[in-house]
């Protein structure tokens, strides 16, 4: 199911994209930085984060492209240098997934214990027809100093948490931090919703993805580093955020960007490394291995709803049948205890409609968040690639370089000295280049790190929150069964 | 009495109640079934195997009885469809219910209840064939019985014409429309029964594939986070593994409790309906027979006259003994439902509790003790 990964050509900078006069950011400059992450390197981030939407259901969600193209056309601030150190205890907060328990703190730095609890809630209808919108209420909750206040809301629309996520890549990705991606898009979901119909299946798309845009934001601000950036603290706290306008759907930048995902998913199959760090090359089998198995395990998690949702149905079904042979009993006690049996029908048909609820919110969104997760570590190691062909590459060049002024000999001594220039220049930038090298190993070992504490952590919590599930409907089932027996046993 | 060639004044030797059929053997294609009864007089008990075949023997001399004044006004017990080990979907569908149990006890059980339902009716039980059935080492004659009246087929082609037939008695009027109506809609509860059991099985078996799926997340390392994950995929397998075998229970006491019964209900109702079609059947011999006589010319007149009185008595007959049949048939039901709800009820409160208690200790276990291990 895995789209080839691909690395973009480096498009014209000024060339107008689509009617929105939307342009790529002017990063095509090779700027050699000695401070941080290259400029150029931001178009690499069109990251195979979500090349496709893995879990359709038959009539909903589509996913165009992937969010994280939207980089390229991302209207936020040009990239910053990222903290050189990872720092900040990590404690896990107790909201979103309870009863956990204490984790040891990771690293011991600053005052600020990591206290955030983060909501997404409220989903309002704004505007008409094709241009209307969700808005979410997006409230934070916290002790930590890195906030003016300890509580506040803003409302927030669905582009913008895309826009967030998209200048979060555009800054982090690239040297190995592992950006949790953004809830997917989807046409029909939302056509839906614009069009103004109220039925079940478009309130349970706005839950759906309520819940995952409430994911989405607790997964990134447990993220120590990206707590800090400024782009998400400007999500949180102000009230009014310019518009991403970047991720629209079907815009005409979407397109291009298709087409150049297939020219470079050629490029890409080409870089080979040669791995000299047996770590990294186990780790990725691992990560290949793992998506393999949560795939398949999302599939029958997607059985198992279906199947749950149709019991619900069938139990309707059956309940409305036992009510009919109440209603045309003769027997008295035996008509009136198959009316209470038409009773526990339907009410085990709301038990199980709220299992398939669990069954879905619970597990199978867990596994598709982790799915998506490793598609994010997949990114990763491929940045990691990249970083050591362009070190090739520059080696390379430098020795050829050598070798060329090796044999200019005094005779002309411009050219000698030019040469010598640029000998020193591409001496700087190979040691650039094993710095970052270095930098994005070191910082890839680290997330993975942070990755496996959290996988531990958060499926606990979800299966702790699903068997609770579990047992309140058994406990539920008890109670009808207690009081249907009597009933059955009034039949005389 | 007139004299019984058949054997109708007989006594049944054993109790009614201790009938079973405890095994199924499978022949080829073709299932042997043990039926154990237990003799009156206490002193043991008959065990004898019997095919299919041999129950439609049974079945077929039942309804060929002769010497019963009013034999058709008799609800006889249904049998079941002819079960086989490969069944086709069209007979998988014609028996429902009956063919989801494991191992065919269900079918087994349906079998039980009609040996137990015609040893116990006052009437049919009286026959000698019943006693040979069911004590007999020798299986009963496997050859072909003479199909009575009571051949299907034929009252399949009549049966549109004189269904609505428009009756003569207050009772059985009311009592053919509330059958219909009962006919029907037991019908379709025991069909509906049936997909809500199908779907728990095809939930236990998601939770199936998702717990052998989760066991080869579990992966080989010396990394103690991974240890860590790979000990709780470990867990929640275990977890879907519960899970399937709630599922499964919650179907299985589904189908042996209230399944049995509304499907036994069904073809009761179906039984009570053939009955009440039979004698609307003798309702309108007896009509023609009297417009007959009537319209007889004197030469014939006395002959039709006769012919009338025939049919009038055997209505008679039929009618006296439907009704007796009718609120025995009522009492009956009402006692197997009954049973089936309550037992169902039981069943499911029981299975509820321990899977309540077996996902508290899940949940324990993860949990843990409130020190810091996660993996507990």
């Amino acid at each position: 199911m895995d789209a080839p990964r691909e690395s973009p050509q480096q498009a014209d900078p000024q060339e107008p994209q689509d009617g929105h006069g939307e342009t790529l950011l002017a990063e095509a400059e090779p700027v050699t930085n000695t401070n941080g992450p290259k400029q150029n390197s931001l178009l690499e981030e069109e990251e195979e984060e979500e090349e496709e939407n893995l879990y359709t259901e038959a009539t909903e969600e589509v996913s165009l492209d992937s969010p994280e193209r939207d980089i390229l056309l991302s209207d936020g601030p040009s990239p910053v240098t990222p903290p050189a150190s990872l720092i900040s205890p990590h404690l896990p907060h107790n909201h979103l997934y309870t009863h956990c328990s204490f984790d040891e703190i990771e690293e011991e730095d600053g005052p600020d214990l990591f206290d955030i609890n983060i909501s997404v809630s409220d989903p309002e209808k704004v505007g008409d027809g094709m241009n209307a919108y969700m808005a979410y209420k997006v409230t934070t909750q916290t002790s930590m100093s890195l906030f003016k206040t300890k509580q506040f809301s803003v409302k927030r629309r669905f582009s913008d948490f895309l826009g967030l996520h998209g200048k979060l890549a555009s800054k982090y990705l690239h040297v190995g931090y592992l950006v949790p991606p953004a809830p997917e898009k989807s046409i029909v979901g939302m056509t839906k919703v614009k069009v103004g119909k109220d039925d079940p299946s478009s309130n349970e798309f706005v839950e759906k993805r309520r819940a995952a845009l409430e994911r989405y934001l607790m997964r990134t601000a447990k993220h120590p580093v990206l707590l800090k950036d400024p782009d998400l603290l400007q999500f949180l706290e102000c009230s009014e955020l310019p518009r991403a306008l970047s991720t629209q759907a079907l815009s005409g930048a979407g397109i291009l960007r298709m087409v150049n995902k297939a020219a470079d998913a050629v490029n890409k199959m080409t870089i080979k490394m040669t791995e000299s760090d047996a770590w990294f090359e186990e780790k990725q089998q691992q990560f290949e291995n793992l998506d393999i198995q949560l795939r398949k395990l999302h599939c029958s998690l997607e059985s198992l709803v279906c199947h749950r949702k149709e019991l619900s149905v069938n139990t309707a079904l059956f309940a409305k049948s036992a009510a009919m042979l109440g209603n045309s009993e003769d027997h008295t006690a035996l008509s009136r205890a198959l009316s209470q049996l038409a009773e526990v029908e339907e009410k085990m048909e709301q038990l199980h409609h709220d299992q398939a609820s669990a069954d879905f919110y619970l597990l199978s969104e867990l596994l598709a968040d982790y799915i998506r997760l490793i598609t994010s570590v997949k990114g990763v190691f491929d940045h990691r690639v990249k970083v050591w062909q362009k070190l090739q590459d520059s080696q390379l060049l430098l020795q050829k370089k050598r070798e060329a002024e090796a044999k200019l000999h005094a005779n002309k001594p411009d050219k000698l000295q030019q040469a010598r220039d640029d000998i020193k220049e591409l001496e700087g930038k190979v040691q650039q280049g094993e710095r970052d090298f270095d930098q994005i190993s070191k910082t890839i070992r680290k997330e993975l790190g942070r990755f496996e504490k959290e996988r531990v952590t958060d499926f606990k919590a979800v299966i702790i929150k699903y068997l609770e599930s579990l047992v309140l409907t058994q406990q539920q089932l008890i109670k009808y069964w207690e009081a249907f027996l009597p009933e059955a046993k009034a039949i005389s | 009495m007139e004299e019984d060639k058949t054997g109708t004044s007989s006594t049944l030797s054993v109790s009614a109640t201790s009938i079973k059929v405890t095994e199924v053997s499978k022949d080829g294609d073709a299932l042997t079934f043990i039926i154990v009864s237990q003799k009156l007089s206490g002193t043991g008990e008959y065990h004898v195997d019997r095919t299919y075949e041999d129950f439609e023997w049974l079945q077929q001399h039942l309804f060929s009885l002769e010497d019963v004044p009013g034999i058709q006004g008799i609800i006889f017990p249904p049998l079941p469809a002819k079960a086989q080990l490969n069944p086709s979907a069209k007979l998988v569908k014609q028996l429902g219910l009956l063919a989801t149990g494991e191992n065919w006890m269900l079918y087994c059980k349906a079998l039980e209840a009609y040996l137990q339902q015609v040893a116990a009716h006052n009437t049919l039980n009286k026959t000698k064939d019943l006693e040979t059935f069911l004590t007999s080492a020798e299986p009963p004659g496997r050859q072909k019985v003479k199909k009575g009246i009571f051949n299907r087929l034929s009252q399949a082609v009549e049966g549109i014409r004189k269904e609505g037939h428009k009756d003569v008695d207050e009772f059985f009027k009311t009592e053919r429309d509330h059958n219909f109506t009962l006919t029907g809609f037991s019908k379709t509860a025991a069909e509906r029964f049936l997909e809500v059991v199908l779907t728990e099985q095809k939930i236990a078996m998601a939770c199936g594939h998702f717990a052998a799926s989760l066991q080869l997340c579990v992966e080989a390392g010396e990394d103690p986070d991974m240890q860590t994950f790979s000990k709780m995929c470990v867990k929640i397998s275990e977890v879907m593994v519960s899970m399937k075998s709630n599922v499964q229970k919650v179907a299985e006491n589904n189908v042996s409790t209230l399944g049995l019964g509304l499907d036994l209900e069904s073809r009761y109702q179906e039984a009570e309906k053939e009955m009440l079609f039979r004698r609307t059947c003798k309702l309108v011999e007896l009509e023609t027979a009297s417009r007959n006589a009537e319209r007889a010319k004197p030469v014939k007149k006395a002959a039709m006259d006769e012919i009338k009185r025939a049919a009038e008595k055997d209505f008679d007959h039929t009618s006296g003994v439907a009704k007796q049949e009718i609120a025995r048939f009522q009492r009956a039901r009402v006692d197997v439902l009954r049973q089936a709800l309550i037992q169902w009820c039981e069943q499911q409160l029981l299975t509820a509790k321990d899977s309540a208690e077996l996902y508290k200790q899940h949940l324990q276990a993860f949990r843990g003790p409130a020190s810091s291990d996660p993996s507990s």
